[in-house]
């Protein structure tokens, strides 16, 4: 099967008919039922929250986040807001009546929220789209880290998202995750029946710093076909979460505290943190 | 768009990111509609805490909505005190073991999650960028140059 990212950028390939077609497919509601439902279980949320669905299309997810079930959703009913870049997804989201708030928007523009808001983000079957910049100006890193360097801002500590994509190959899953690790997220990688036709990837992350258990073994643990991608080897010796003092994270942190104390403070850059060049 | 949505929207771009005039978005030309959700108590005490509730109410005061207290509701005002002897049945086990919602929880929840703005548009404070909402949806796609 020709991979629909390979052929269209999104917006162009989620139009009126493909939108409706897919929404209406009951096998495609079954799968994206199944994955949310998996990414619920991992997030493992307590009470009702705030949640990011970054790709949200038609609701098909929201509509479970929104629902309350002792079984599947023993946390919810969850307040979520979408953000996806095809307007005729949203559209059928909205003649759905779904129950979140709908963004027209670019993932790999970033995430137009402050920092803490949400308690916890899912992404089902999107993140592959973001491996394709749609102009010469954009590259897939810079939108993938743009991207997560957003999510990871968005996230409270403690948070976590769950992000279900399929990956091209190895070589993009790595891109994926590494770009999530260097937002600062502890990552990992869960593998649902793989090797078969139904493979599916699920990057687990989380925000450390909260009084949750920020720790991604904690999240993944015992669990089969799980990589940890912690950097956590790098950061010993430091408190889980907490990053290198002059490290970018670090420095994010600081301007982001500092900005709430009112103070303004450097535009960030890709530059931010780096060390340096001494300049003759 | 909800009101607890635009408090915490900021504006998207890059720019304007690291300035505090990119948060609050302004309302421009806003037309309100009011969505019944069901009340989800816990909810609301659980994101009480992250509203900006200077921001909330300077926007409810731009928008003629009824004026907000000057300070944000403590957790304590959000139930009744005394689960335990309450009515039987209904509400109860929604709540858990923190009694009644009070009026202030529900005017809480109507404020935040049933007033939305349907039409009109969000105005960034820093860079003057304004973001189309039609039918509740915010366009947040920025041209690449503003990205
Ligand atoms: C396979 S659909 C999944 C939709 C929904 N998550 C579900 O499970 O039913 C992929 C969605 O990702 C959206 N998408 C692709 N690239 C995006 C981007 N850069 N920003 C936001 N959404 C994007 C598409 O418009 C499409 O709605
Ligand atoms: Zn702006």
């Amino acid at each position: 099967m020709s991979r629909p990212e390979d052929t269209l950028p999104p917006d162009l390939f989620y139009n009126d008919s493909e939108s409706r077609k897919y929404t209406t497919s009951s096998r495609i509601q079954h799968i994206q039922s199944q994955m949310t439902h998996r990414a619920l279980s991992l997030l493992s949320l307590r009470s009702p929250s705030l949640i990011l669905d970054i790709g949200c299309g038609s609701g098909l997810s929201g509509e479970i986040l929104s629902t309350f079930s002792p079984e599947t959703n023993p946390g919810g009913p969850h307040t979520w807001i979408g953000l996806d870049i095809s307007s005729s997804m949203l559209a059928v989201a909205l003649e759905k009546e779904v129950e979140g708030d709908l963004f027209l928007a670019d993932a790999g523009q970033g995430v137009p929220f402050r920092p803490g808001t949400f308690d916890a983000a899912i992404s089902i079957s999107a993140v592959q789209w973001l491996c394709n910049a749609e102009s010469t100006e954009e590259s897939p890193a810079g939108r993938l880290s743009r991207f997560f360097n957003g999510l990871y801002a968005s996230l409270r500590r403690g948070g976590r998202a769950v992000c279900q994509f399929y990956p091209k190959n190895d070589e993009q899953k790595k891109m994926v995750s590494s770009a999530a690790v260097r937002a600062g997220f502890g990552a990992g990688l869960l593998e649902d029946d793989p090797g078969t036709k139904s493979a599916k990837t699920y990057l687990v992350l989380t925000v450390g710093g909260g009084e949750l258990d920020g720790d991604i073994t904690g999240v993944v643990r015992g669990m089969e076909g799980v990589d940890v991608m912690d950097s956590r080897r790098r950061t010993k010796g430091r408190k889980r979460g907490e990053e290198a003092k002059g490290s970018k994270g670090w420095i994010m942190r600081k301007k982001e505290q500092m900005e709430r104390k009112g103070k303004v403070v450097k535009t960030n850059s890709k530059y931010t943190g780096r060390k340096r060049r001494i300049a003759f | 768009m909800k009101l607890l949505t635009l408090n915490f929207l900021t504006c998207a771009r890059k720019a304007c990111k690291a300035t505090n005039a990119a948060f609050p978005l302004h309302p421009k030309d806003a037309e309100l509609e009011i969505v019944e959700v069901e009340l989800s108590p816990l909810f609301v005490r659980n994101i009480l805490p992250r509203v900006e509730w200077e921001a909330l109410r300077t926007l409810c005061q731009d928008l003629g909505l009824p004026q907000l207290p000057a300070t944000a509701p403590e957790p304590g005002e959000l139930f009744t005190p005394n689960p335990s002897d309450g009515v039987e049945g209904e509400g109860i086990e929604e709540v858990g073991e923190e009694g009644e919602p009070t009026q202030t929880l529900k005017d809480l929840h109507h404020v935040l999650l049933e007033t939305t703005i349907r039409e009109g548009k969000l105005v960034c404070g820093s860079c003057g960028h304004e973001y189309a909402v039609k039918e509740g949806i915010a366009n947040f796609l920025l041209p690449s140059h503003l990205v």
